[in-house]
């Protein structure tokens, strides 16, 4: 069975973010960049597939910039057996890049598709629904659990209540939440070989996908600042602050 | 402008969030529809209908719709969305399911977890963990959005709207299929509602000790929330999560027991009125959000906390 995992080029999750002085957008120059942790779980998903005999081959995709490479080549590092770059310097809006994952998908025909369930740049939360929306694939999304077997996935979902389970028929499309699995690194040796792996560049022209942005950004803020707070000394003091001065309990 | 709100709900009660969103869409101006889509759910079609400011609600009653699968309920939302300019979901974890479906089959983006509503088509939203707050026009023909529920004080439970059932024709996608639940059984308040919240982290160091938590918890009539470190090492199960890509809560009063205040916790909680800190570690950057912070063994401190309230 063939697996496709899509991977986004973000700013690392331990970087703080500064907004520009003109408040047009975040700044990011010189800011580190990584994959998307959640996309690290669905590569590290896909590679279990595989150990466990269940997925054939594993291609991997990513929709940005020529520096997203480094991201693709990350995903083979860790397993993937080759990559497909769909380089564009805008940054495209959800809605674009699952019309480009979709016609991807239609080229390479894979049984599952599995992706992070948010990018924690624009935290959106929305290219894998709108992915198996537009492929017909069925919706496995904020998966904690995967289990594939007899043209079905059965996916444990992590809900606002608890878990929900699911049966989904093949293909499916499955975004990956926190306790899918923990990722392994990449070793050295697979770092090299890497490498050598097939890395594929398109563009969005090559699908005639329309990726014009629907959305105007008109500016982006730092959020309001909280007030400084204090030390208290003692539980005593702690209580006594709640009931008399922030008056929230009684 | 006519405003369609998807109502969330579960397990036969109506979700507290709805009262939010259609808070959010009355601020568009124009009438207010709300769609109660599942199976046997004339009650929650009922209780939607007392939400104040409501134009009609329209129920859609359906095996296709129990558990309110995203495929079939995309479906259905596509086919109304036609009669309104926007169309509004909770942003929780069944509307977050659902509503990119919605846009993608309409050919529209979505605005995810709006906080704020500037105009009939532009709005604010937090990006990077909340640490900016992007303002963004929609050019789109259909809104498709979801609301931050605590961004918005609910409207009251005093109105009167009539209930009537949809015509459309029931579409099942039929590629999924609901197998069974888990559901944390609790008599506390519920997280995402709750006025006060208090929330264990890490240094808890086990399930066991999550014991600490709950008495103080249960002191203040509070809802129980964690870090994610937490939830990864098993003390609490999953849906108490409180963060970027957990749950987001602005109680009156958030106390965090052992938690560090990384960004992607702070994104779910700074937005509360009040927030304290119980930490052994005086440096932990919990305490720059913190109204009032304890430098403690929380072991110490919550006992005597329990003791004093
Ligand atoms: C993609 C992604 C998404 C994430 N989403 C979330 C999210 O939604 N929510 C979230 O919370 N995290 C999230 N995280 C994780 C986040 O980065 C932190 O790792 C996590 O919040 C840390 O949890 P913690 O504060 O409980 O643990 P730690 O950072 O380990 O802090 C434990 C704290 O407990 C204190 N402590 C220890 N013992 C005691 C004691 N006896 N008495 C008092 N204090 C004590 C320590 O001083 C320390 O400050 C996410 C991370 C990533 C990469």
């Amino acid at each position: 069975m063939k697996v496709l995992v899509a991977v986004k080029r973000v700013i690392d999750y331990n970087v703080k973010i500064r907004v520009k002085a003109d408040n047009s957008d975040v700044d990011l120059a010189n800011v580190k960049m990584a994959m998307n942790p959640f996309c690290e779980i669905a590569v590290e998903e896909a590679v279990r597939l595989k150990e466990k005999g269940i997925a054939s081959e594993i291609v991997a995709v990513s929709i940005g910039p020529k520096t997203a490479q480094e991201q693709l080549r990350t995903a083979m590092a860790l397993g993937a057996d080759r990559g497909i770059l769909v380089e564009t310097d805008e940054a495209l809006e959800s809605l674009a890049v699952a019309k480009l994952l979709s016609k991807v998908i239609e080229e390479e025909q894979p049984q599952l598709v599995l992706m992070g369930k948010q990018a924690i740049d624009t935290d959106n939360n929305q290219t894998t629904q709108m992915v198996s929306a537009l492929t017909g694939f069925a919706q496995g999304a904020f998966t904690s659990g995967l289990e594939v077997a007899d043209g079905q996935a059965k996916v444990t979902r992590e809900i606002d209540g608890g878990l929900q389970t699911l049966n989904l028929k093949l293909p499916a499309v499955i975004s990956a939440d926190l306790r899918l699995n923990e990722p392994r690194y990449a070793s050295l040796p697979n770092i090299m070989k890497a490498k050598r792996k097939p890395l594929d560049t398109k563009t969005p022209a090559d699908f005639g996908v329309d990726v014009a942005p629907r959305l105007k950004l008109l500016k982006v803020e730092a959020p309001a600042e909280r007030q400084a707070g204090i030390k208290v000394g003692s539980v005593d003091e702690l209580v006594d602050k709640l009931k008399n001065e922030a008056k929230v309990i009684s | 402008m006519s405003i369609l709100v998807i109502a969330d709900h579960h397990n036969n009660e109506l979700i507290a969030a709805t009262a939010n969103t259609v808070a959010a869409a009355q601020l568009i101006g124009g009438e207010v529809d709300v769609l109660v889509a599942g199976q046997g759910c004339a009650a929650i079609a009922d209780e939607a209908a007392k939400l104040a400011g409501v134009n009609k609600v329209l129920l859609a009653d359906d095996a296709a719709y129990d558990h309110l699968l995203a495929e079939n309920v995309a479906l259905l939302v596509k086919e109304l969305a036609v009669n309104y300019s926007h169309v509004f979901a909770p942003a929780t974890s069944n509307g977050k399911n659902f509503m990119p479906r919605v846009a993608a089959l309409l050919d529209v983006a979505q605005i995810s977890e709006i906080t704020a509503v500037e105009s009939a088509d532009t709005f604010q939203r937090p990006i990077y963990a909340g640490n900016a707050i992007a303002t963004v026009q929609s050019t789109d023909a259909v809104k498709v959005i979801t609301v931050r529920p605590t961004s918005f004080d609910p409207v009251a439970a005093s109105g009167s709207a009539s209930v009537e059932p949809v015509s459309v024709t029931v579409q099942n996608a039929g590629v999924s299929e609901f197998v069974g639940e888990e559901l944390a059984q609790s008599d506390r308040p519920e997280l995402s509602a709750a006025r006060v919240v208090v929330s264990g982290g890490r240094g808890v160091g086990s399930s066991e000790n999550f014991s600490h938590i709950y008495q103080v918890a249960d002191k203040l009539g509070a809802a129980v929330g964690a870090s994610r470190a937490a939830v990864d090492a098993g003390f609490v199960p999953n849906d108490l999560q409180v963060g970027q890509t957990g749950k987001v809560v602005a109680p009156e009063l958030y106390i965090a027991v052992g938690i560090s205040g990384a960004i992607q916790h702070l994104a779910g909680m700074k937005d509360s009125k009040v927030i304290v800190a119980i930490n052994k570690d005086e440096e932990a950057p919990i305490f720059q959000v913190a109204d009032y912070g304890l430098v403690a063994d929380l072991f110490d401190a919550m006992p005597e906390l329990e003791g004093k309230l």
